[in-house]
């Protein structure tokens, strides 16, 4: 951001943090400096006063309130800050928030959604490339001071012609869909519900979808309809060669199932961002070439943290 | 056919040296243990063609033992390890493989600039060492609505620009004139277009005109919040410049194919994480070795059959 004469922090425009203890601003510090600089953030988990007296001491000035994480925000929340105008949260999804409570309240509720959007689907178009063109293995081939000696590397895969099969069309599936398009690959889905203004073809359920692609990309939400959906059926249905590219929930597949199809070679490789039991990754999967792990971190840009 | 001598130079393709061997009398350099002037000596008026490719080419000291070559055909798009004037001059006809490999060498390219600028290869790295258990990951770079520059706007860096486009990418270039029918905007001068960028893409072939095109200025002006993205040859860069100003903090990333000194490439890069290191596989995959190799085949069939060559250079 441009340099700026720093302001006191009276005059700045009042930004209430507000989070579950356990979730944290990102600690990039050109994060916090920006938003320091630009906004008086008032977190009452870093105020040694207790919390319902801090919110009700700054409630008459609080008109901004940034959300990390999926913190919850109910209707008596809101009743305890009576000049809010606008929310911002932080994550993409928006059900921790009692939206019609806000919209009878005239609060405008917003989310980086798209820059999130963005971010994540450039993860997952990266995480595909280097599954199949084996770029961090070979990274790790050069690194490890092997060119000289072995010469040749494995050869990958070719990623135009590609069919890939998005689960969950919403945004981070449209845009995940815009640049494999750009690559060549063709796009086919499943979703909830066919969506009417799209010219993909629609699979109503993902084992269709598998059987007719060689990759699959889970972009869709976490619900009870979606756990585990990616299971040994679906994978044998995607075949040998097909490979999975994960950045939804670690949930939506069996874990168990793929490490097995993965270390079975029973699978083409696998770009997983997302895990059942985070921080905890299948020590199984270290060893292979053909899988890339990520740690949760699709959405770590700043730039889609100013979004 | 079978009796027409077809030198192969070194191992790039099982397949290929099958089809070969299946359609000429094959002679594989690397398996001769006598110096090569030598084997070429005995066995010279025999061999016709030459397949080779970015390792080892035609330079003039094997055109000048040749003296029946007739045709050389690389399993390669680059031409750089060709001596296309002698081959002129010999009236020795030179094709390549043009258009078959445009697309896995522009997935490369991207491929490597997500890597490095979304920090791919650490974030593995940091998952397979336990690291996460201790703590997060550190923020990455956002790839989507970067300034993409390209230098050198054919095949493959058209094929580049079509996929930043996707991700909204910004796009500039640099070509020895200005491309009629684009929208992108042209450069010039190439530390102009390093200036304006944050993603550099080299992406022209190599000649004595873009020998070391990347130089201590042009990386100077790409600077510390810039990636360099090289999937020409190793050497479009100073090398020594790049790693320098890798180790120094004045150039902000790279993502590199190719290397002034294959298969060696400089020890001190090792330890940097802004970096992504791939050893020269532009355009190895399945689909496209065979694609390729089919075409270095139909171009000598084309030729002994005394048909129109497919890909032609000269």
């Amino acid at each position: 951001m441009a340099d700026k004469e720093p302001q006191q922090p009276e005059e700045l425009p009042i930004v209430l943090v507000h989070r579950l203890p356990s979730f944290k601003i990102p600690s990039d510090p050109s994060f916090r400096d920006q938003l320091r600089s630009q906004f008086h953030m008032l977190d009452p988990h870093e105020s040694p006063e207790p919390y319902d007296s801090f919110l009700a001491r700054h409630a008459p000035f609080i008109r901004v309130l940034m959300t990390i994480g999926p913190s919850p925000i109910s209707a008596e929340f809101l009743e305890r800050l009576p000049v809010l105008e606008l929310i911002v949260a932080t994550s993409a999804g928006l059900n921790h928030i009692d939206l019609p409570a806000c919209w009878s309240r005239g609060i405008v509720v917003t989310n980086a959604s798209l820059a999130f959007a963005e971010d994540v689907a450039d993860c997952a178009v990266g995480l595909l490339i280097d599954v199949l063109r084996r770029i961090s293995a070979a990274d790790r081939f050069v690194r490890g001071r092997l060119w000289p000696v072995k010469e040749n590397y494995p050869l990958g895969f070719k990623l135009g012609g590609k069919r890939v099969g998005i689960v969950g069309l919403g945004s981070i599936g449209s845009e995940v869909a815009k640049r494999l398009l750009a690559f060549g690959c063709t796009i086919a889905y499943t979703s909830r519900n066919k969506k009417q203004s799209v010219s993909f073809p629609f699979y109503a359920n993902v084992r269709d979808l598998a059987a007719n692609s060689d990759v699959l990309v889970l972009c869709c939400a976490l619900t009870k309809e979606t756990y585990h959906m990616i299971n040994k059926d679906v994978m044998v249905a995607l075949g040998k060669d097909g490979v999975i590219i994960n950045v939804g929930r670690g949930s939506l597949i069996n874990e168990k199932e793929l490490v097995q199809c993965l270390v079975g070679g029973d699978m083409g490789g696998a770009g997983l961002d997302v895990y059942e039991n985070e921080p905890n990754v299948p020590k199984e999967l270290f060893g292979l070439d053909n899988v890339v792990l990520s740690p949760h971190c699709a959405v770590m840009t700043p730039e889609s943290f100013e979004a | 056919m079978n009796n027409i001598g077809v030198l192969m130079t070194c191992p790039m393709s099982e397949y290929l040296e099958n089809q070969l061997e299946n359609r000429f009398n094959l002679f594989k350099l690397w398996n001769h243990s006598a110096p090569k002037p030598d084997f070429l000596k005995t066995h010279s008026s025999s061999i016709k063609a030459v397949v080779g490719n970015t390792k080892i080419g035609a330079d003039a000291n094997m055109i000048d033992s040749l003296p029946n070559l007739e045709i050389v055909a690389s399993y390669s798009v680059g031409l750089d390890k060709i001596d296309l004037g002698k081959c002129k001059e010999k009236g020795i006809k030179v094709t390549n493989t043009p258009d078959v490999l445009t697309d896995d060498v522009a997935d490369l390219g991207i491929g490597l600039a997500l890597a490095v600028l979304r920090k791919i290869c650490v974030c593995d790295r940091f998952v397979r060492s336990g690291n996460w258990i201790n703590g997060d990951f550190a923020l990455a770079s956002k790839f989507s609505g970067k300034s993409v520059g390209i230098i050198g706007l054919g095949r493959i860096g058209s094929a580049i620009a079509k996929r930043a486009e996707a991700f909204k990418c910004f796009i500039s270039y640099h070509s020895r004139s200005k491309k009629p029918n684009t929208n992108y905007k042209y450069y010039s001068n190439i530390v102009d277009l390093a200036a304006d960028c944050q993603i550099l893409f080299v992406a022209c072939a190599l000649t004595e005109e873009t020998h070391h095109i990347i130089n201590r200025k042009v990386i100077d002006a790409l600077g510390p919040k810039g990636i360099l993205i090289n999937i020409g040859r190793g050497a479009h860069v100073d090398e020594p410049e790049l790693v320098s100003a890798l180790l120094e903090g004045r150039l902000g990333g790279a993502g590199l194919d190719v290397y002034e000194n294959e298969p060696n490439v400089p020890e001190q890069l090792f330890s940097l994480e802004n970096i992504v290191l791939v050893p020269h596989v532009g355009s190895d995959t399945e689909e496209t070795s065979k694609a390729m190799a089919d075409l270095v085949i139909s171009n000598l069939e084309a030729h002994f059959k005394c048909k129109p060559l497919l890909t032609p250079v000269l």
